[in-house]
């Protein structure tokens, strides 16, 4: 792996010896990348290989890890208005009484602060971000009556209107037909080449070297990260896909059994940057 | 009906406060109701309102007398001690929530119960009235308490004024909440204490068993009624004093009956008749709209026999009797007699000594439906690959629900097809 010595000036995201456990089990073990600035990367690992929980982590939507994470080397509280998320669609109720424009909105909370109502110009960035999409007729729609490809649309028009500088959306393609996952693709590849990072996790390795210019490959550790070019090989999709590492799963649960700490108690304060 | 007129001319200040007091409870308690109903907590709420009753029992053997600020101080300390507790035992045991929230709500009350019984027994003089706190008492709103209440209602519906946006997030999507760098534990925490101090002021009202009530019911209603949260929100609120209301005019004419049950009816029968009347979601417009499909495809059907009819004898316009329809398609005698009147009044038929003609719109019509049947049978044994005489019945319905939209596209890739793959025609208008 390349590791630049001379300032990280270019790195978007480094995470290091980054170890994320649930209910003490690891399920990520000492995870240790940068990721260059304006590059499109694409996360991806069977099922249940962490994939999500990577993302959440870098967030802090996980708790228990040790290691630490640095965006645009600083922590994640010093440029949290650089950074959107874009959570799995099935992760919220879309039976939720709100229309369009009002999910959209909620990209701007971030900027608002506490308290603000959302001001003209908030509308206008919303419509602006909604007119991207595609979703410019279905402003004022409910979002219980949209189709998943429209509400995976509404989630990246509410990412767009954070205007941030780093993306990491968790399983934007899933669930949406063919002309919204074009249409997707197409709207990454123009915000990577402003310069945005997006990092993306996706399952479909068909697309990969169309659609990444980066690949982190993950199966419970880190397998590989880097250009696709140099890391998607069949060598290296072999080890990420031919099965579990059953040591290490196994190691996973006795920790979860015997309710082990996840580093000794000296250890966790090796993270100079806190 | 005297006191009807007594009551809602308010003359008498005691009416005012009593009034005054009783909405403002319901309202506000539905106000912060409306975020525990949309962060799915009813059940929390419920947990909350019979933990009150313990603290309320205790401030009173503590302090000895019945001050209202004294009791409210008792009832929020124990209702935030049931929430910490079963936040603890859900997260620290192997016990799920649901099951934590029955243990808390049940140990609490019990307890409350148990002191209220001892208070009771010890024939204390002051203590008269500590029951109402069970099933509440609008009437006994008085001076002091309307202030303290008052001020508290104020204070909740300010805070739900000023978070609305934060509250409505975490509702909806409480990740993206935190990855926003959104206070979320804090902010969680006022919509606790809120929900606590709503319980403690409405229980005056309604009582500790039904308070729940209170807080999720006038939400649930106005959920039918709208698709946005401030509406609903207003509504829930108007609902809440709706019910309050009626609960101290019962409270008022009839002293003797308790005011929580009444108010939980009122606001009950709002939730039923939302239930069935709303427009779009209720279960009366679900029928109508049902029945209106039903009459459409009956018609629809009517007209496509006829229009088979005339294909066979190359004549369209000629007259026919219902026994000729019924050669082409079974219909029962009724739904057959509406529809052909129906399609009549509507220009699609003609009519003379009982004998029926396709007027010039109604062959249109039933031409497009048989057309609509026949592209979809071809499309099904070409792109689904179904044997051709598995795909009539499956026709039968998508010929009704195609919009011209659909028919377009479908056309457009079925390369305009001339005939069906039972060699019939496929007649284009």
């Amino acid at each position: 792996m390349t590791t630049v010595r001379n300032g990280k000036k270019n790195i978007a995201l480094e995470l290091h010896d980054l170890t994320v456990s649930y209910d003490r089990k690891p399920v990520l073990w000492d995870v240790d990348l940068e990721l260059p600035k304006g590059k499109l990367v694409g996360i991806l690992g069977p099922n249940g290989a962490g994939k999500s929980t990577l993302i959440k982590a870098v967030m802090g939507l996980t708790p228990n890890s040790s290691g630490y994470v640095r965006l645009f080397d600083r922590n994640l509280d010093e440029v949290r208005d650089r950074i959107s998320y874009v959570p799995q669609r099935e992760s919220v109720d879309w039976d939720f009484p709100a229309s369009v424009l009002d999910v959209v909105l909620m990209g701007r909370y971030g900027k608002l602060g506490l308290f603000k109502r959302p001001r003209k110009s908030d509308k206008e960035v919303a419509l602006d971000c909604l007119r991207k999409v595609g979703m410019e007729a279905y402003t004022g729609r409910q979002i219980s009556q949209l189709s998943g490809g429209q509400q995976q649309r509404v989630f990246l028009a509410r990412a767009l209107a954070q205007q941030a500088d780093l993306y990491f959306m968790d399983e934007p393609f899933a669930g949406v037909d063919a002309a919204t996952e074009k249409a997707i693709i197409g709207l990454l590849r123009d915000m990577s080449s402003k310069g945005n990072t997006v990092i993306v996790v996706h399952h479909d390795l068909q697309s990969v070297t169309e659609y990444f210019d980066w690949v982190i490959l993950l199966n419970l550790r880190l397998v590989a990260c880097g250009p696709t070019k140099e890391v998607f090989n069949a060598e290296l999709l072999q080890e990420t896909y031919g099965g579990k590492l059953t040591l290490l799963s196994d190691v996973g649960n006795l920790m979860k059994h015997q309710h082990f700490p996840n580093r000794e108690a000296n250890a966790s304060r090796m993270n100079p940057l806190k | 009906m005297n006191s009807f007129f007594e009551f809602f001319s308010f003359a008498d200040p005691n009416i005012r406060y009593v009034v005054l007091g009783s909405i403002l409870l319901t309202a506000s308690s539905a106000i912060v109701g409306s975020f525990t109903f949309l962060q799915k907590k009813a059940l929390v709420g419920d947990a909350v309102a019979h933990a009150v009753l313990p603290g309320v029992c205790l401030s009173f053997i503590l302090s000895g007398e019945k001050n209202p600020l004294i009791l409210v101080v008792g009832a929020f300390v124990t209702g935030w001690l049931s929430l910490v507790l079963i936040d603890v035992i859900a997260a620290r045991s192997k016990i799920k929530e649901d099951t934590a929230i029955g243990l808390v709500l049940s140990v609490f009350f019990g307890i409350g119960i148990f002191i209220l019984t001892m208070i009771q027994k010890s024939g204390a003089a002051s203590q008269t009235g500590l029951d109402q706190y069970l099933f509440g008492k609008a009437a006994s709103l008085v001076g002091q308490d309307l202030v303290v209440f008052g001020i508290v209602a104020t204070l909740l519906v300010l805070a739900v004024y000023f978070l609305f946006k934060e509250f409505t997030l975490i509702a909806f999507d409480k990740e993206f909440a935190i990855s926003l760098g959104i206070p979320v534990r804090r902010v969680e925490l006022v919509l606790t204490t809120l929900t606590v101090l709503a319980v403690v002021i409405g229980i005056q009202a309604v009582g500790v068993v039904l308070m729940a009530a209170m807080l999720i019911t006038p939400a649930a209603a106005a959920r039918f009624w709208t698709e946005k949260v401030i509406t609903m929100t207003w509504l829930a609120a108007v609902f809440g004093a709706i019910s309050g209301l009626t609960g101290a005019y019962i409270s008022y004419v009839a002293p003797s009956m308790p005011t929580g049950p009444w108010i939980v009816v009122v606001v009950s029968t709002i939730a039923f008749f939302s239930f069935f009347m709303a427009p779009k979601k209720g279960i009366f417009y679900k029928m109508y709209h049902q029945s209106r499909i039903k009459a459409n495809i009956n018609d629809e059907n009517i007209l496509k026999a006829l229009y088979h009819l005339g294909e066979e004898e190359r004549n369209f316009y000629q007259q026919r009797s219902t026994e000729d329809i019924l050669t082409k398609r079974s219909f029962e005698r009724t739904p057959l007699f509406k529809g052909l009147r129906r399609l009549k009044r509507q220009g699609y038929l003609d009519e003379k000594d009982g004998l029926w003609t396709l007027s010039l719109e109604g062959k249109e019509k039933g031409q497009r439906v048989v057309k609509l049947h026949r592209l979809w049978e071809l499309y099904l044994t070409e792109y689904l690959r179904i044997a051709p005489d598995h795909v009539h019945d499956d026709a039968d319905t998508i010929e009704h629900i195609l919009t011209p939209e659909l028919e377009q596209r479908l056309e457009k890739l079925l390369d305009y097809p001339t005939v069906d793959p039972h060699e019939s025609e496929i007649p284009y208008g």
